[in-house]
């Protein structure tokens, strides 16, 4: 009898890890088994429009921010007429010497009108002259930078001689109720992108778990034949890197669909503040990095729960 | 091949096993093998053998005692470190443990595999060792498409593939016909010619007459018996190994 054995002994006394298709070939009957490549799409779906929605109220408060941080309005509160006009002038007069006022202007008559038009009626009702219903002069102004309580107060202290009615008021100061409502809401939406992080990070924890189980007798002949727990675990990581990869393909492909039908909702609307929280190519790119992300979670989760079952082994 | 100054490639001391809080499966075993010699350890069914090839191929610690292998202690030697000391052995199991969803080729082909192979290296290795166990024409054939005599050649191929320093086999000739128990053993021997060393576990003693240059090692409850002395002496005629055919 003749024995033609192959020379592999060296291959077999020195190990070097390799990521061959052939080791994953002994988990085969697991892969794509199951709910998971579903369980990942669905996760990603939820992720997507929980960060879509939280990038969106982010646009929103900061272009909002943007508007009215060095926004100032200036009421002349005054009922006489004639009064009024002068006081507005004298205030738009000085407001234009004041140190970092970028731009003022009155507001034209019409926007006031067209402003209070919801709770008094057009301009053509009898009451709405300015004198039946004093309505007070607007005035914009523009500062450069954000408005500080402290410039306020020199604010007011310059117009007071000159507009003893005036009352002036920041922006950003009527809209900080909606900032904070509009930041809560970013909170809410980072914790379920958290919570949705961490829920699929314990499904493939199971899913992982399961297919150790169904493939205890694999892995110990592995094992025994000189695997290493990396190796083992290599074929796991790569078995949910899989699954991963196409749950998330499914998943963005899902929560894109309903970004983009919401956003096609919301822009319908035509309100200036929606319309500023449209998502910019920087939302859109990290959008489409969270199945990449969701695949390297589910990756990593895999390697440390088989790594740790495996260190159960001798 | 050994770090061990007196040549020994395994070495066992005093070693007990027992499973949880029964009694002692294996009680103050000591022997010691010897590189490219032939054993075979016998004993009824039950004594303990399989507990003891456990030990051997490193899928078990022992209880107490002292066990070393290539020259490092079995025992304290870092989890980490085992992979490659299991690289060096070769088994064949008393169930063949054949992975069910490979097939006969992939099952043979596993420990190149798993020794990081490149591919063109494992196709022509895995087709000569099936052919020499007489499966070229099932290579393709899943474990449950095998016979038993069939599943137990794919075993043993599987053993033999990456050359190793020592050879396990657990029962090898079980389920085969006495031909093909011969013809296995002749495999074992050649092995051995070639610088393996051959442990046997074997419950049949018509196989012992058949390797006259073997030692033997009878187990009885889970003791060694050594009734001739030979286990703990070197080979009577110890055999330089061979250069592997290039």
């Amino acid at each position: 009898m003749k024995l033609k054995l192959p020379g592999a002994s060296p291959l077999a006394r020195s190990w070097r890890p390799t990521a061959g298709s052939a080791e994953s070939r002994l988990v085969l009957q697991a892969r794509l088994s199951g709910p998971m490549p579903w369980v990942i799409a669905i996760m990603v779906a939820l992720t997507v429009l929980a960060a879509a929605t939280g990038l969106s109220l982010r646009n929103t408060a900061r272009a909002a921010k943007v508007e009215l941080s060095g926004g100032v309005t200036v009421q002349i509160v005054e009922p006489e007429a004639g009064a009024r006009v002068r006081q507005a002038e004298a205030s738009i007069a000085r407001l234009r010497t004041f140190p970092g006022v970028a731009s003022v202007r009155q507001v034209p008559q019409e926007e006031v009108d067209a402003l209070i038009e919801p709770w008094l009626g057009g301009s053509d009702s009898a009451d709405i002259d300015g004198e039946a219903i004093p309505v007070p002069a607007l005035i914009d102004a523009r500062m450069n930078g954000a408005v500080t309580e402290a410039r306020l107060v020199q604010l007011r202290a310059a117009l007071r001689s000159v507009a003893p009615a005036a009352r002036v008021d920041a922006q950003s100061s009527w809209l900080r109720p909606v900032f904070d409502a509009i930041q809560s809401l970013q909170w809410l939406a980072l914790a379920m992108v958290a919570l949705l992080a961490f829920a699929m990070a314990s499904a493939v924890l199971l899913a992982a778990r399961s297919a150790l189980g169904a493939n205890r007798d694999t892995i110990e002949i592995v094992h025994l034949l000189g695997g290493t727990d990396s190796q083992i675990a290599a074929i796991f990581q790569r078995w949910i890197g899989v699954d991963a990869a196409g749950g998330g393909v499914l998943g963005i492909a899902m929560g894109l669909v309903a970004v983009l039908f919401l956003g096609r909702r919301f822009a319908s609307l035509g309100a200036g503040l929606v319309d500023s929280g449209a998502l910019g190519w920087g939302d859109w790119l990290l959008l489409a990095l969270i199945p990449v992300l969701a695949a390297v979670l589910a990756m990593l989760t895999a390697r440390l729960s088989v790594m740790r079952a495996l260190r159960r082994l001798l | 091949m050994t770090k061990s100054s007196d040549g020994e490639i395994v070495q066992f001391d005093n070693v007990g096993l027992r499973y949880g809080a029964d009694r002692e499966v294996l009680s103050d075993v000591s022997f010691t093998l010897y590189p490219g010699s032939f054993y075979f350890i016998t004993g009824a069914s039950g004594v303990g053998k399989t507990s003891l090839l456990r030990l051997l191929y490193l899928a078990q610690r022992p209880s107490r005692g002292m066990i070393r292998m290539f020259g490092d202690d079995a025992i304290t030697l870092p989890r980490e470190r085992l992979p490659s000391l299991r690289r060096r052995l070769g088994v064949v199991f008393q169930d063949f443990r054949l992975v069910p969803h490979l097939s006969a080729f992939d099952n043979v082909a596993l420990p190149l595999r798993i020794a990081g192979a490149a591919e063109k290296d494992v196709e022509k290795p895995v087709r000569d060792m099936l052919d020499w166990v007489g499966l070229s024409g099932r290579m393709e054939a899943a474990p449950a498409a095998l016979s038993g005599g069939e599943q137990q050649r794919v075993a043993i191929a599987r053993a033999v593939i990456g050359r190793p320093e020592i050879l396990i086999a657990d029962e090898p000739t079980g389920n085969v016909d006495p031909d093909m128990a011969v013809k296995l053993l002749r495999l074992f021997e050649a092995l051995n010619r070639l610088g393996t060393t051959v442990l046997v576990a074997t419950h049949d003693m018509h196989l012992l007459q058949k390797v006259p240059d073997s030692m033997i090692m009878r187990l009885d409850k889970g003791r060694m018996m050594d009734p001739t002395g030979a286990l703990r002496l070197p080979p009577r005629r110890p055999q330089p190994a061979r250069q592997m055919p290039t």
